[in-house]
């Protein structure tokens, strides 16, 4: 009934999805957290910086600065991110670009959290003489990151779903895949459902896991 | 702005500021730099590139104003047609029979968890294999059945979401009055519901006419996005220009809607007459994380 996956690597290109997908959520983790530490700070500039960024980069669409870093940054530029491939610099630029995005949407979930952590806390640290990064770092933060997870769950499976884009500017990822075998191959719908199956088998043990992990580190209050 | 993370700044405190102040900007300010000189040694800076985008109506109107025409179309088929599917399903989900929970579930689900893309890919080569669309439509009517197939899913839990955040006395109260069923959801919940879930309606038109860019990158819609290369070929290659104004473009577009938004919230949380309750929207862009939504809020779904 599948013999018209013969012939196709079926499994190299979800496995290119689930690079670009930890890549890219390692990535959109660092910078979305820097940024959300930039949105709370107590210099009135980085703080601008940071509303300015997430409100921009959440209004643009994803498929546009997917395509920028190729036609832009890569074509008109000459950026290569340090590798003379093809491949390589596709991938890397879909990377760059899905940490860009997504790094909005994890900042945002962060600040929420950071929201949800006792005033006390932050006055007992400050009592103490903390400074503002040890504050944020060593109390506010730990706990803020407890009760995002279940945010952070839906960002990364929001994160999973959007690196299909990258198909846009030809990383051999599944959805660029699924665009060539459909138009070679008879069987639209056994081959729609094979890539359908693939991203539920990716999105809904990530929902669960995460939903349960969320359950086990909330701090109790 | 006062913050619980740091004091009031004393004398010390705001000379410190002061200080990262000036050196962020000189950070921000060597990027700046960097990507100026960047874009001047590929010349993209020249009046010649930006100029067209000033002085040439034509770049508007034959250009973007159709690109953005049709955008704004695909967005708005979805939204109409997707709205009442995401209703039905929405209180399907809450129905009494076993069997009508778990279909619409399972649909809801199921669509929740693939990419908008792969069901636009798949609704493309359904309509050029079993339906006479003629070629020229059919992108856009990939576009549109793709996003409402993923956000009808989306808009259902919305709805759902919707329902469930009302005070558990609203239906009390109209089963103690005798409601039936159909008459407590139709007159008492769904009333009640719409304004609670307005604002997360308003953000998901946002997550729609950023998909509808999809189109332009896979499947040749014509919409903003693809009128970039086509615009940057007329003009001679001013690839950044070209990028820039169609950013803006949906920027402004998207930052209206979200800014309506949150004074829609805002406004009904306020308003006397409303019950307080209100869909969180980051709650349920996701998918699957059923039930492990709560807690956050402002995040509006990602594409």
């Amino acid at each position: 009934m599948f013999d018209f996956l013969e012939g196709y690597d079926l499994w190299g290109a979800f496995w290119e999805t689930v690079k670009l997908t930890g890549l890219s959520a390692v990535g959109s983790l660092i910078w979305g957290t820097v940024l959300a530490g930039m949105r709370v700070s107590p210099v009135p500039l980085m703080r601008g910086f940071g509303a300015v960024y997430v409100n921009v980069v959440r209004n643009i669409p994803l498929t546009i600065i997917i395509v920028f870093t190729s036609l832009g940054l890569n074509q008109t530029l000459g950026v290569t991110l340090g590798s003379e491939d093809f491949a390589t610099i596709n991938f890397r630029l879909a990377v760059l670009g899905l940490t860009a995005y997504t790094a909005a949407f994890v900042c945002e979930a962060l600040r929420s959290g950071i929201n949800t952590v006792p005033v006390g806390q932050a006055e007992a640290a400050r009592a103490l003489g903390l400074s503002f990064t040890q504050v944020l770092t060593l109390v506010v933060l730990p706990q803020a990151f407890r009760s995002v997870v279940a945010p952070l769950a839906n960002v990364l499976i929001a994160l999973t779903k959007n690196t299909t884009v990258a198909a846009a500017i030809g990383v051999a990822e599944a959805a660029l895949l699924m665009k060539g075998m459909i138009e070679n191959e008879a069987q639209t719908i056994a081959i729609a459902a094979v890539f359908a199956f693939g991203f539920i088998c990716l999105t809904l043990p990530t929902g669960l896991i995460l939903g349960w992990v969320s359950k086990k580190v909330a701090v109790k209050r | 702005m006062n913050s619980v993370l740091y004091d009031a700044p004393g004398p010390r405190a705001k000379q410190r500021n002061i200080i990262y102040s000036v050196i962020f900007v000189i950070a921000v300010g060597l990027v700046g730099w960097w990507v100026y000189s960047a874009l001047s040694d590929k010349g993209q800076l020249d009046w010649e590139k930006w100029k067209p985008f000033f002085t040439d109506s034509r770049a508007w109107t034959t250009y973007i104003w159709p690109g953005l025409e049709n955008t704004l179309k695909a967005a708005a088929y979805s939204m109409v047609i997707a709205l009442p599917l995401g209703a039905v399903l929405g209180i399907a989900r809450l129905s009494d029979h076993l069997w009508v929970r778990i279909v619409a579930g399972t649909i809801v689900e199921f669509f929740r968890a693939i990419p908008v893309l792969i069901l636009m890919l798949f609704a493309n080569e359904a309509f050029s294999k079993y339906s006479d669309v003629s070629s020229d439509d059919r992108p856009m009517y990939a576009v549109v059945t793709g996003l409402v197939l993923y956000n009808a899913s989306v808009l259902a839990e919305i709805v759902r979401a919707g329902i469930l955040a009302l005070p558990k006395g609203q239906s009390e109260a109209a089963k103690a009055i005798g409601l039936r069923k159909g008459q407590t959801m139709r007159s008492v919940l769904l009333p009640q519901s719409v304004t609670a879930m307005l604002p997360a309606i308003v953000s998901q038109i946002v997550v729609i006419v950023k998909d509808t860019a999809l189109g332009g990158a896979m499947l040749t819609f014509s919409e903003l996005l693809s009128t970039v290369s086509t615009m940057s070929g007329y003009y001679g290659a001013n690839v950044i220009a070209s990028f820039t104004v169609v950013a803006v473009i949906y920027i402004v577009l998207n930052f209206i809607l979200t800014t309506f938004a949150s004074w829609l919230e805002r406004r009904l949380r306020r308003g006397k007459k409303s019950t307080g309750a209100m869909v969180d929207p980051a709650a349920v862009a996701g998918t699957a994380a059923t039930g492990a939504g709560g807690g956050g809020g402002g995040i509006g779904g990602a594409v």
